[in-house]
C-alpha cells in the first residue's frame, strides 16, 4: 500500500502550527516526518502519521483544508553518497521530483527520504532494479 | 415573435412618450406641493415652486430625496395622500439603518402590477404559463409585486414564498411551473437541489425572472444551464414600487426603465450634478404616478448607466444597466474607482468563494489594495507551485477589471467573520 502524505492549509499565524500539532497529539496520532513549505502569507505542512485516514479526518473536522497525497519512501544509505546515487539514478531517468524531505531515527537505524513524483510506481520499480530499497507502511510505523 | 403587455406605452414613439411624462411631472409636482409639507419645505428653501416646473427639461431644479430624508420624515412623513386612501404598505428590511415604509393607494398597486405583468410578458410569459413565486410574501415587495402582475397577466400563480425548498420542487414538478420568480441566489440553490434530487427531467421550467440582489452575468449563465432557462433581470426598490421599475427583455441586455411612470436621471454621487445618458454615475427617481409615497428625485446610491440605442425588442424605454455598485460602497483607490462588486465578480469567476474581505490602507502616501479571501479544499494542493500559479492568476484578473495592483491573501476557511445582516467586505484603515 502507498503511503500517504497529509498536506494541511496553514496561515502564517503564531499558534496555527501548534495548534495542528496538538490535535494530532490529543487523538493519539504520531509523526514520522514533517514538512513546511511557506510562501509569506500562508504554508502547506507535509506530514507523515501513523494513520493518515484518522489524521485527516480530524483535522478536517476541525476546520482545517486538508489533503492526501501518496508518496514514495525510500530508504538510502547512511553514508557519504548515499543520496547523491538516489538522486543520480532518477536524474538519469529524467523523474521530476516535486519536492522531497527525510525522515530519520527509525528503529530499524535507517534513514529514509518522502519523495513527491508522479508517477510513483514506475519510479519505485527503476529505484528497485538498481537495488534502492522503497519503504512500505509497516517498515514507517505506519498502519493505514 | 415578441409580446408586449401594453405595446402602445411600451412601445410608444420618443416624442409621445416625453409629452406624457411632461404633463404627469407637473401634475405630480403639484400633487407633492400640496400634500407633503415635508419636501415643499424642501423645495421652498431651494427657491422652486410648482409653477417653475413645465415639464421634465425643469426636473434639475427639484431638490433630492435622499435616504436620511426617509428616515428623519420616518414614518408618516412623505406620505402622499390620506390614511383612508392607503391600502397596503411595504417595507423594507432596515439593515443599513433605519427601515423604510413605503405607502400604497389602490391606483398605486395597479400601476405596480402593470410594471411586473410588463416584466413577466417581456420573458415570454402569457395566460398559459405556470408562476411559480418564490420570492417572499409578507411586507417584503418580491411576492406580492410579481404575484399582482402575474394575475393581470392571467397566468396560473404559485404564491411559494421562499423557503421550503422540497415543497418548492414538488410544486415545481406535479404542477409543471413553467416561470419561476425568485433571488437569483435562491434560483441557483434550487437549481442545485433539483440536480441532487435527479429531478432536471422532471421539470419544465423556460424562463425565470430574479431580481432583489445584485447577481453577476456568470451567475446567470450559471442559473440558466442547472435549470435550462432563461433568466431575467428586473430592478426595483421599495421606495418606488418594488420589482418592476425595470425589466429586462430577450435581449437580456440592460432593463427597460417604465418610463411612463418613472423618469430616471444619472447624476455625479459628489456633485449631484445631472450627467448625460451614457455616463455612469448614480441613478435618481421620480414616480410620476404614484399618490401613496410619491418620490420627486429620489437618491438611490446605485452605480449605472443609461442607454437610450434602439432594442431589438420593439421596446422604446430607456434601458439601464445592471447596477455595477452602490455609490455609498465605492472605494477610491490610488484615484480609481474601486466597487467591492467587482472583485466579487472576479473571485466568483476564478472558483473562490464569495466570502471575502477588502483592506484598504495608506502606506508611505500610496493607497494600497488587499483582497482576503478563503481557501477551499478545490483549490488547495500539496505543491506550494500550484497554489502560487492560482494565486497569480487571480491578479492578473483584478488587475484587469480593476486597473490597479491588488494584493491576494488566502486565508484559512471560516476566518473571515460572517455577519447574520450585512457582511463587513471592507476594511478602510486610512486616516485622510
Amino acid at each position: 500500500m502507498d503511503i500517504h502524505q497529509v498536506s494541511v492549509f496553514l496561515e502564517n499565524q503564531a499558534g496555527k502550527l501548534s495548534e495542528v500539532t496538538n490535535l494530532l497529539a490529543d487523538n493519539d496520532i504520531d509523526l514520522r516526518a514533517i514538512n513546511i513549505a511557506e510562501s509569506s502569507d500562508y504554508g502547506i505542512m507535509r506530514v507523515i502519521t501513523s494513520d493518515s485516514e484518522k489524521a485527516l479526518k480530524i483535522l478536517r473536522e476541525h476546520g482545517f483544508i486538508v489533503n492526501s497525497t501518496a508518496v514514495l519512501g525510500v530508504s538510502v544509505p547512511d553514508r557519504p553518497g548515499g543520496l547523491a546515487h538516489l538522486l543520480r539514478i532518477l536524474a538519469q531517468e529524467k523523474f521530476d521530483v516535486e519536492y522531497m524531505y527525510s525522515i530519520f531515527g527509525q528503529p530499524n537505524g535507517l534513514a529514509y527520504m518522502i519523495l513527491r513524483v508522479d508517477d510513483i510506481d514506475e519510479v519505485r520499480n527503476v529505484l528497485e532494479q538498481d537495488g534502492i530499497h522503497t519503504a512500505d507502511c509497516t517498515e514507517l510505523g505506519i498502519n493505514s | 415573435m415578441t409580446k408586449y403587455f401594453q405595446p402602445e406605452i411600451e412601445c410608444a414613439d420618443p416624442a409621445e412618450l416625453r409629452k406624457i411624462q411632461d404633463e404627469k411631472l407637473v401634475k405630480q409636482v403639484w400633487h407633492v406641493w400640496n400634500n407633503v409639507p415635508y419636501y415643499r419645505a424642501k423645495m421652498e428653501a431651494k427657491g422652486v415652486k410648482p409653477e417653475d416646473i413645465h415639464g421634465v427639461d425643469d426636473l434639475h431644479k427639484l431638490p433630492f430625496l435622499s435616504k436620511a430624508d426617509l428616515k428623519e420624515a420616518y414614518p408618516y412623513g412623505l406620505m402622499g395622500c390620506s390614511r383612508e386612501e392607503i391600502v397596503r404598505i411595504h417595507s423594507t428590511s432596515g439593515t443599513t439603518g433605519k427601515r423604510v415604509i413605503a405607502f400604497y393607494t389602490q391606483e398605486d398597486l395597479d400601476l405596480w402590477s402593470d410594471c411586473t405583468a410588463r416584466a413577466i410578458v417581456a420573458a415570454g410569459g402569457d395566460k398559459t404559463d405556470v408562476v411559480q413565486i418564490s420570492y417572499g410574501y409578507g411586507l417584503f415587495t418580491g411576492g406580492f409585486g410579481i404575484n399582482d402582475g402575474s394575475h393581470k397577466v392571467g397566468c396560473m400563480t404559485l404564491p411559494m414564498s421562499s423557503g421550503n425548498t422540497e415543497r418548492q420542487l414538488q410544486f415545481m414538478v406535479d404542477l409543471g411551473s413553467t416561470i419561476l420568480c425568485c433571488t437569483p441566489s435562491y434560483a441557483a440553490y434550487l437549481g442545485e437541489s433539483i440536480k441532487e434530487a435527479g429531478l432536471r427531467d422532471k421539470i419544465h421550467l423556460k424562463a425565470g425572472i430574479f431580481g432583489a440582489e445584485a447577481w453577476s452575468e456568470e451567475m446567470r449563465r450559471d442559473i440558466e444551464k442547472s435549470l435550462g432557462i432563461k433568466a431575467y433581470d428586473i430592478y426595483g426598490l421599495t421606495e418606488l414600487t418594488g420589482p418592476g421599475v425595470a425589466y429586462e427583455c430577450e435581449e437580456q441586455h440592460g432593463m427597460h426603465i417604465n418610463e411612463d411612470h418613472f423618469i430616471a436621471e444619472i447624476i455625479d454621487p459628489d456633485t449631484e450634478e445631472v450627467l448625460p445618458e451614457g455616463t455612469v454615475g448614480e441613478l435618481v427617481f421620480t414616480s410620476l404616478d404614484k399618490k401613496g409615497f410619491p418620490m420627486l428625485r429620489y437618491r438611490t446610491h446605485d452605480i449605472c448607466v443609461l442607454h437610450r440605442e434602439k432594442c431589438s425588442c420593439g421596446r422604446t424605454f430607456v434601458k439601464m444597466a445592471k447596477p455595477m455598485g452602490r455609490s455609498d460602497d465605492m472605494l477610491i483607490i490610488k484615484g480609481v474607482n474601486v466597487f467591492p462588486s467587482q472583485i466579487e465578480s472576479v473571485l466568483i469567476d476564478e472558483g473562490f468563494p464569495a466570502n471575502y474581505q477588502i483592506i484598504v490602507d495608506r502606506v508611505n502616501n500610496s493607497d494600497t489594495l488587499e483582497v482576503q479571501v478563503e481557501m477551499t479544499p478545490e483549490l488547495f494542493s500539496d505543491n506550494l507551485g500550484k497554489i502560487n500559479e492560482i494565486e497569480k492568476q487571480l491578479i492578473g484578473s483584478l488587475k484587469t477589471m480593476l486597473g490597479i495592483y491588488a494584493k491576494v491573501r488566502l486565508v484559512a476557511p471560516k476566518s473571515i467573520t460572517r455577519s447574520e445582516g450585512k457582511a463587513v467586505r471592507v476594511i478602510d484603515k486610512r486616516k485622510i
